[in-house]
């Protein structure tokens, strides 16, 4: 008995710590929204009226009544105003969440180099390969991947006068992070989910 | 401290330069995605965005955070006339959005935490804040459409967020919600760097759909720049691209 209430109290204060930072983290957000709009005047000429959908009526015996209108320290600031329209303020209803508990990872995978089966991404194989250091994904690799195309130099005829046009060129400096299409593609995920299997095995 | 984590169908990276950070901050990062993922995954057959395109569930009776997702999709829309859109042939698939928006979450996890020099990447979208591990920018390579393995364009970033859309896979998931039944196929890759991830994301999600018009549509919009590559292998550049680029 007293190991379940232990337990059980320390999953009470796990979710409530879990309750209080994803609340925090939805509201702000949501904030920064209301604080964009009401604070940047938008050259675009259409106003449009805020979804009604997510104005619930306050309950009736809420203390609360309407959340404040937070202003967010921690947005980045940026030197120039995006555009916008801003019409009437609104407000977003708070947030309730309920995140799962976070899986540790790292515990299933045993070090290595693992090659998932070929998956078909409707226009070509996918293929991956992972690297597992410390029992986590050190990275992941494309082996196969379906390409169509052909890079070619001739200059596209129809140029936008006014921007700058270049052929890409393959790059061979060093860069902490790369920036590509999603490749959210199941043959992807297929792929490297059978990787991660032959590295639980 | 820097891990990868398989989340959303797609790699999740979250690295920190800062010297006091620990194993749970970057669980309570991921912690935060899987509640994401668990949520809108069109992929999940549990999700809450699965029960709403079963008709299990309707919107007004949506969690807050779905409810938040549908609104600033909306917004988007019509900020996009209509170029952005969750909804097809009424199967509404959040993901372009949720993308960015729980990416900058979690960045803002972070810096609630106290932590300044960071980046967090999702599927190749990323936040950015402050300098990496020498001091300085990020270095950040624009992928070859064309060829995965290669880098076209070093970027040198700090505290912005920087989304590409494209589809290195013919026929991905980005289409043309004013011609549905069209594949994509004037442009390939198109790059937006602006303030945050999620203004960055929703945009270049937006952009990528106007095919080759895109990059006017960022060009047009102040505190945002675009990289844009043809299927010719011919890249346009905003006006201001140029003062992100790297030079050595």
């Amino acid at each position: 008995m007293p190991q379940n209430s232990a337990t059980f109290k320390q999953k009470i204060a796990l979710f409530v710590r879990k309750f209080c930072v994803s609340a925090f983290v939805v509201f702000s957000f949501a904030a920064y929204v209301i604080h964009e709009r009401t604070t940047n005047v938008g050259t675009r000429s259409d106003t449009v009226p805020f979804p009604g959908v997510i104005n619930p009526t306050p309950p009736a015996n809420s203390d609360a009544g309407q959340p404040p209108v937070v202003v967010i320290t921690q947005v980045p600031s940026s030197s120039v105003n995006n555009i916008r329209q801003s019409p009437a303020a609104t407000r977003a209803a708070p947030a309730t969440v309920t995140p799962k508990p976070a899986a540790i990872a790292g515990s299933q995978y045993h070090d290595g180099t693992y090659t998932g089966s070929l998956a078909n991404a409707h226009f070509g194989w996918v293929q991956v390969q992972t690297t597992i250091q410390n029992g986590q994904i050190a990275n992941v690799q494309f082996l196969q991947y379906p390409s169509d195309r052909r890079t070619s130099q001739r200059i596209n005829q129809y140029a936008a006068p006014l921007l700058t046009q270049e052929a890409i060129q393959a790059q061979s400096a060093n860069v902490n992070i790369i920036s590509g299409a999603t490749l959210t593609s199941r043959a992807f995920t297929e792929s490297l989910q059978s990787a991660l299997s032959n590295a639980k095995a | 401290m820097k891990e990868t984590r398989l989340l959303m169908g797609m790699p999740v990276t979250v690295e920190i330069v800062d010297a006091h950070a620990t194993q749970h901050d970057l669980d309570c990062v991921y912690g935060y995605f899987e509640y994401v993922d668990a949520k809108f995954s069109t992929y999940k057959e549990a999700s809450e965005i699965s029960q709403i395109n079963r008709g299990q569930l309707a919107i007004g009776q949506a969690s807050d955070d779905m409810q938040l997702i549908f609104a600033l999709a909306d917004l988007t829309r019509q900020e996009t006339d209509g170029y952005f859109d969750i909804q097809r042939n009424g199967y509404i698939d959040p993901s372009g959005l949720v993308k960015g928006w729980a990416i900058y979450n979690a960045a803002q996890l972070l810096r609630q935490r106290g932590f300044s020099n960071f980046y967090v990447d999702a599927g190749g979208d990323i936040q950015i804040a402050g300098h990496n591990a020498e001091g300085k920018r990020w270095r950040v390579g624009i992928r070859n459409p064309f060829n995965i393995h290669e880098i076209v364009k070093v970027l040198e970033l700090t505290d912005c967020g920087v989304a590409t859309s494209g589809t290195s896979i013919r026929g991905q998931h980005i289409y043309n919600p004013k011609q549905p039944d069209q594949l994509l196929e004037s442009i390939v890759s198109l790059t937006v760097i602006g303030p945050n991830i999620y203004e960055a994301d929703r945009f270049a999600t937006a952009a990528f759909a106007m095919g080759t018009e895109g990059i006017w549509f960022i060009e047009q919009l102040e505190g945002f720049e675009g990289y844009m590559i043809n299927k010719e292998g011919i890249a346009t550049l905003t006006s201001n691209f140029g003062e992100f680029v790297a030079h050595d």
